[in-house]
């Protein structure tokens, strides 16, 4: 399936009523650096949105937010109806087994093998489940991402892609309704990025899950998000479709656009 | 009168507090401070990492065993070994078991065995904890519902408090027998007299006071190599920084904490 095949996705997973990231002039600053100055996003159950920007623009910091790894300087963010800064710490550890988080250095327990990451939140959040029923959820996941020959490796074996994947499963083992997904295709091959691609598409579709897709690689944005939007100065671009985001008029994305689709030709 | 507030000469806004690194080893202090009642906050919370806790303390204790039972025991010989001739002098090598005996149990199994402990346990905690630092895996960790400060730091810092104690025993015990050979080698003393000799002066005020050390001293390693591994920054390097600051810092303090102590069991003795 190439990017344009992909771009004609089942769409109709996207419920179009609720919301479940709903975000509000948010700023963040480290020290006199000025990373979000004032996001607004909302995001529907089902949607796919992919935020491009310059390194160091804030993209990461923007998911880590979300997911209450950092604390917002002002502002509200509000992941399935609750507000991610506010909640006990028990509440968010209960959200954040609804949001995946897919790190861009896919973030494996090295000492521990594939199944074994796996099975780490399993084990962790459902203490009641059964070792059969533990295998049966990663084998499941590792299907999912075409990976159940790799399930007795250790991280350190595997490829970049694979790792990717991996990390992946590990987030998917939890059935999230949010998945965050940190450069997913940063430092792979053309081939490995489609098949990333894919399974993004894959997961909006068989999980319902909404996304939000943190990437440099416009192929990427087109193929798996509905909505693109762009970080600029600290501020979102109005999210739109890639088609009305890349229009070529707008300087800052013309200059993505041309180098991921003109200069690499 | 108006002040001249024109000739005035403007001095540029202090940017620290002190200065530099007085700012920083306060920040530091109060930083080292938090971390610790955090440790005792997480620590008496459900719910407990028993499984992970007892996997800790195999490894800060049973894998350590071999090396504590090599410097355990080398230091019991070799310190008989170098105290004969000074007693000798004297006519004094009968007092051989007692003089071991107290300096092994007080000092020498608490002090050699929380360095050895502190190289290995401490370096390997540092490193360890600043690799999944950098690599983002304790981030992971906590967005997939794991509290990581409670699995990761909670069990080791308790692993080697509750180990250190007992590696302390294991290891004055075998220094005891390291003298043992010696003394029976050149003053063909038995087993039993040496043990009667030995323990003669051994007050139980001694064993306590050293396994209160070594309570202290392996709080103290786990806590030196926790919060620098924890706070891991800057990659590769900053891996190699944790583990390197963890031992250093933690031998530094057990030097202190053992002056400390020295003097608060002395006047209570």
């Amino acid at each position: 399936m190439d990017a344009d095949q992909l771009m004609e996705k089942d769409k109709s997973t996207i419920d179009g009523e609720t919301t479940v990231i709903s975000i509000r002039n948010l700023k963040k600053s480290f020290d006199s650096n000025v990373v979000l100055n004032g996001i607004d996003l909302d995001i529907l159950r089902g949607e796919n949105i992919a935020v491009l920007g310059r390194s160091g623009s804030g993209k990461s910091v923007l998911i880590k937010i979300i997911s209450g790894l950092l604390k917002p300087d002002s502002g509200t963010v509000k992941v399935l109806g609750q507000e991610v800064d506010k909640i006990n710490g028990k509440a968010l550890q209960a959200l954040r087994l609804k949001i995946g988080f897919s790190f861009q250095s896919s973030a494996l327990y090295d000492s521990m093998s594939v199944r074994e990451n796996l099975a780490f939140p399993l084990i962790r959040n459902k203490r009641n489940l059964k070792t059969k029923e533990v295998n049966i959820a990663i084998e499941a996941v590792l299907n999912d991402v075409g990976l159940s020959k790799t399930i007795n490796q250790m991280p350190s074996e595997l490829s970049g892609g694979q790792r990717k994947r991996i990390g992946i499963a590990r987030t998917l083992i939890m059935k999230p309704e949010i998945m965050l997904y940190d450069e997913p295709t940063s430092g792979l091959d053309p081939i490995t990025c489609i098949e990333i691609n894919n399974l993004i598409v894959k997961v909006q579709q068989q999980y319902n899950a909404s996304s939000i897709i943190i990437t440099h690689d416009l192929t990427c944005a087109k193929a798996t998000a509905n909505k693109v939007t762009m970080i600029v100065e600290g501020k979102f671009l109005i999210p739109g479709t890639f088609e009305a985001i890349f229009n070529k008029e707008n300087p800052v994305t013309k200059i993505f656009y041309d180098y991921n689709f003109i200069n690499s030709k | 009168m108006e002040p001249d507030t024109e000739n005035i000469e403007v001095l540029p806004r202090q940017k620290y507090f002190l200065s530099k690194k007085m700012d920083n080893f306060f920040t530091a202090i109060y930083s080292v401070n938090k971390f610790i009642l955090q440790y005792f906050k997480e620590a008496f919370s459900t719910p407990f990492e028993f499984k992970e806790l007892i996997n800790q303390c195999y490894q800060v204790g049973c894998k350590s065993l071999p090396l504590i039972s090599l410097t355990g025991f080398i230091t019991g010989l070799v310190f008989t070994k170098q105290s004969r001739p000074s007693l000798a002098e004297f006519g004094a090598t009968s007092w051989l078991p007692s003089l071991i005996s107290i300096a092994v149990i007080r000092a020498l199994a608490p002090l050699v065995t929380a360095l050895i402990v502190a190289g290995k346990v401490g370096s390997n905690v540092g490193a360890e904890l600043g690799s999944m630092k950098v690599t983002e895996q304790i981030d992971a960790m906590e967005v997939s519902g794991t509290n990581p400060f409670k699995f990761l730091v909670v069990t080791r810092i308790s692993a080697v408090t509750l180990m250190l104690p007992v590696l302390v025993l294991y290891s004055g015990l075998v220094g005891m027998l390291g003298a043992y050979l010696n003394i029976h080698q050149n003053e063909l003393t038995s087993f039993p007299a040496f043990i009667n000799s030995a323990f003669k002066t051994i007050s139980f005020l001694d064993i306590i006071s050293s396994i209160f050390k070594a309570t202290c001293y392996g709080f103290t390693i786990g806590v030196a190599g926790c919060y620098q591994g924890y706070f891991a920054k800057n990659g590769t390097k900053g891996v190699g920084m944790a583990a390197n600051t963890a031992v250093v810092l933690s031998m530094f303090l057990i030097f202190v904490e053992e002056m400390v102590i020295v003097q608060f069991v002395n006047a209570i003795r």
